[in-house]
């Protein structure tokens, strides 16, 4: 079997100067979590956008299982945005029967009872919900797709301690073991002890990539303390 | 006993430690099968590799032993949980002299000490 991810000599300009990604060769493999980090403007957004699809490579491939992202990988790949996308006057149990139509690998129970067990109202309306509880709904429902990537671009940036603790469960207990997540943050302190693989990127390259336990065996300091260290201003 | 992961060693040495530490005080019964890698996973908020990697490890040290029918059950071996307990206490004793001398202690004085904290309890 292929590598689920694989970027070959990955090049994006936006607008013909700005560079975005510079020749990045990165190989993500199945089964792990994996932390995408780096400093703001490091390209994170861009990587992502461009494995879903959402952008289009200025030089360079990108095969996720073997295909261009196109609609067969957006069947495998589940993806949390940056932001919401959401219609703010549907309500949550709306939502759940849309992602139930659009997605075949969607598990509209599994979503109820996460919704429950975080006391979200499935007749509340979007609009209604504090940020937070939007993002929660949000990762909810890309969680419950039985996806083999799952990409989640800063999916604990505005929720609470509590609620950070729970997604991260979430993470850990409902991946298949064959599936990857993908997290893109700069909140590393919370989620290190989740990972297995961490990628450094830094001016559209990947400077690192390595697994948390061999960062901590050989630099004797967290993920979070090599972090500052490699990227200090 | 909690999961309280320094955030600077390897968490699964961490992992290993607090798991013999469980077996040694009987929070998992001789013969008890022990909670699924997932389950402890989430109920650490570790990586389910990392957990997994533990148990194989305390597996290999012959505290826990896998059942055929999956899932790991804790050894009835009284005397390996008990070499383990000693093996753990000497550890933390080795810590203590360590921190004691950088203190300027020697042994000696160590033993005085502690005969002296034992006459005011």
């Amino acid at each position: 079997m292929s590598e689920l991810v694989e970027i070959n000599n990955l090049t994006k300009f936006y607008e013909k100067k700005k560079l975005a990604l510079d020749h990045m060769n990165l190989t993500i493999p199945r089964g792990k979590i994996i932390g995408l980090l780096g400093p703001n403007g490091s390209g994170k957004t861009t990587l992502i956008k461009l494995i879903n699809g959402l952008l289009v490579p200025t030089e360079g491939v990108i095969l996720v299982n073997g295909f261009r992202p196109g609609p067969e990988s957006k069947a495998w790949v589940s993806y949390l945005p940056e932001r919401t996308y959401f219609q703010g006057s549907m309500k949550v149990k709306e939502l759940i029967d849309l992602f139930a139509d659009f997605y075949q690998d969607f598990r509209p129970e599994r979503a109820r009872e996460m919704l429950a067990n975080l006391r979200i109202s499935e007749e509340d309306r979007l609009k209604t919900l504090s940020k937070g509880t939007k993002e929660k709904v949000q990762l909810i429902m890309v969680m419950s797709r039985q996806a083999q990537l799952y990409i989640l671009d800063e999916p604990i940036a505005g929720v609470d301690p509590a609620a950070r603790d729970y997604i991260l469960r979430t993470i850990i207990s409902n991946y298949s073991e064959e599936a990857t997540v993908l997290i893109s943050t700069h909140l590393i302190t919370d989620i290190e002890q989740v990972l297995d693989e961490v990628i450094f990127i830094r001016d559209g390259r990947v400077v690192l990539q390595d697994t948390v336990e061999h960062i901590r065996e050989s630099r004797g300091k967290s993920v979070d303390g090599f972090f500052r260290e490699v990227f200090a201003c | 006993m909690a999961w309280n992961l320094d955030s600077d060693r390897p968490i699964y040495a961490q992992i290993l430690e607090v798991m013999q530490l469980r077996i040694i005080a009987g929070q998992y019964r001789p013969g008890e099968r022990i909670p699924s890698v997932r389950e402890l996973a989430s109920e650490a908020g570790v990586n389910p590799n990392t957990m997994q990697k533990a148990l194989a490890e305390l597996e290999k040290e012959g505290l826990v032993m896998a059942q055929r029918t999956s899932g790991r059950i804790v050894t009835e071996d009284m005397e390996m949980i008990r070499a383990t307990r000693n093996q753990l206490a000497k550890e933390q004793i080795q810590e203590f002299i360590d921190k004691m001398e950088k203190l300027g202690f020697n042994k000696k004085e160590i033993v005085t000490l502690l005969e002296q904290m034992e006459d005011k309890e």
